[in-house]
């Protein structure tokens, strides 16, 4: 296809990337200096090498960046976009890595076709169709990467937000905090029942003071928790219900049928107790209080 | 009365019902609402838009901040287009459930309400309307 390009490159590759990397640095390719000079020098060569071969033996005149001739410069670009994306580079900046190459190439296309007008034009115009479209495609990565991170750092904090936590032997607390929507109480469920199995727990706390809304949808899955919960042979205690949720929830008619304690201290103390334990101060401590 | 702030919402999907939780919690902060009676329309809003949601296939959320002389006060009015409800009066019934729910979102955001009016017509929606004065 355009083989005047890739013999440009071929030819005066040392010149097209240092004026390239001086193009990339002016549009903020860099992102701000967050990459570092070495490494966007063996972005730059890599990718060079890559468009000289695959525009060298790409068939069609199309400029279809699709094809197999093109393989290598998508791998090339989606390692550059993802790692961009992953840094924090905007659409952006990220896209500007191969949309700089614009002028240098063009440059190069102008003194190497002279006064040919005509063929400068039909080459500037194939070498644009093809740059626009790895742009393009540097863009979509950027912003498939993005999703990706995103959807694994949402998987990270449901999992993270729903710790089972052993206060004693046969004592488990699931202190619940933020929205209860559907995908994450599911998961809140599922470790809490694992948990009770795997402890053997004969009690189970579920603390809801960093719940916003206890609405219906909040208080039916609650309800679900508590009733599984009881067939794995573990009791129930709810605390942390505020005095305005508790307000709300009596008039939105739901009803727990657990006990509740207000705090999570509270509920622990009544859960040492159920099991046969007392906490008593120590007559040690007790003296040195005193003293002090 | 005076509509001192309008917006409106879409509810698409289960974040969107968080979205108005949100939007309507700022509103009634900004109002003045006392922490009862916000936690009171936020509660009454998501019941609401979750039914919205859920039945009526989606919608829209619409959130007035009114001012009736003295008193300040919040009008949430969600909207659907879905299939409607052919018997209100069953379904404000606390237990009435066709989704398997707990039955007592409807009849819990009228208690959570002081004004309340519903319309629905079978094949062309539904409309439910709520204030909370401060
Ligand atoms: N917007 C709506 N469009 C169509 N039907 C609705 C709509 N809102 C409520 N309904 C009907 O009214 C019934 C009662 O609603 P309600 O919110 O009281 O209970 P629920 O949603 O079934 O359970 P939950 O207690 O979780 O809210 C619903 O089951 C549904 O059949
Ligand atoms: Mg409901």
């Amino acid at each position: 296809m355009a083989t005047i390009l890739s013999s440009i490159l071929e030819a005066h590759d040392g010149e097209v990337l240092a004026q390239w990397l001086v193009a990339l640095k002016a549009s903020g390719g860099t992102g701000g200096g967050r990459i570092k000079e070495g490494e966007l020098q063996t972005q730059c060569r890599h990718f060079l090498d890559a468009l000289r071969q695959a525009l060298a033996t790409a068939k069609n005149s199309d400029g279809n960046i699709q094809g197999a001739a093109f393989e290598d410069v998508r791998e090339l670009l989606a390692d550059v976009s993802r790692s961009r994306a992953a840094q924090g580079f905007s659409p952006t900046e990220t896209a500007s890595f191969v949309f700089s190459l614009k002028q240098p190439l063009f440059e190069r296309l102008r003194q190497e076709l002279g006064g040919d007008t005509a063929r400068i034009v039909d080459e500037s115009w194939q070498a644009t169709q093809v740059l626009d479209q790895l742009g393009l495609y540097t863009t979509e990565i950027h912003q498939k990467s993005r999703e990706d991170i995103v959807a694994r750092q949402q998987a990270e904090i449901a999992e993270l937000s729903t710790p089972v936590v052993k206060l004693w032997h046969g004592i488990l607390a699931l202190p619940l905090i933020g929205t209860l929507d559907s995908a994450r109480t599911q998961v809140v469920m599922e470790n809490l029942l694992q948990s009770i199995v795997d402890q053997g727990a004969e009690i189970a706390i579920i603390d809801i003071t960093g719940v916003p809304t206890v609405d219906t949808l909040v208080a039916q899955h609650l309800l679900k928790t508590i009733a599984a919960a009881r067939l794995m042979g573990a009791d129930c205690i709810v605390s942390g219900i505020r005095p305005q949720i508790a307000q709300t929830m009596v008039h939105l008619g739901v009803e727990l049928n657990v006990v509740s304690k207000a705090s999570l201290a509270d509920a622990f103390a009544l859960a040492l107790q159920r099991t046969g334990r007392t906490v008593v101060r120590s007559k040690l401590a007790g003296t040195l209080a005193a003293r002090t | 009365m005076i509509v001192a702030r309008d917006d409106t919402l879409v509810i698409r999907n289960p974040d969107d019902v968080v979205r108005v939780r949100q939007e309507v919690r700022a509103r009634a902060v900004a109002a003045g609402f006392g922490l009862v009676d916000q936690t009171k329309i936020v509660t009454a809003a998501s019941e609401l838009a979750r039914n919205t949601l859920d039945y009526g296939g989606g919608g829209k959320a619409r959130i007035e901040v009114v001012q009736n002389g003295a008193r300040k006060g919040l009008r949430l009015t969600f909207e659907d287009q879905g299939p409607g409800i052919p018997d209100v009066e069953l379904a404000l019934k606390d237990g009435y459930t066709t989704g398997g729910g707990l039955g007592l979102g409807l009849s819990g955001a009228r208690r959570l309400s002081n004004e309340f009016q519903i319309h629905s017509v079978v094949g062309e929606g539904t409309r439910v309307t709520i204030a909370r004065w401060k």
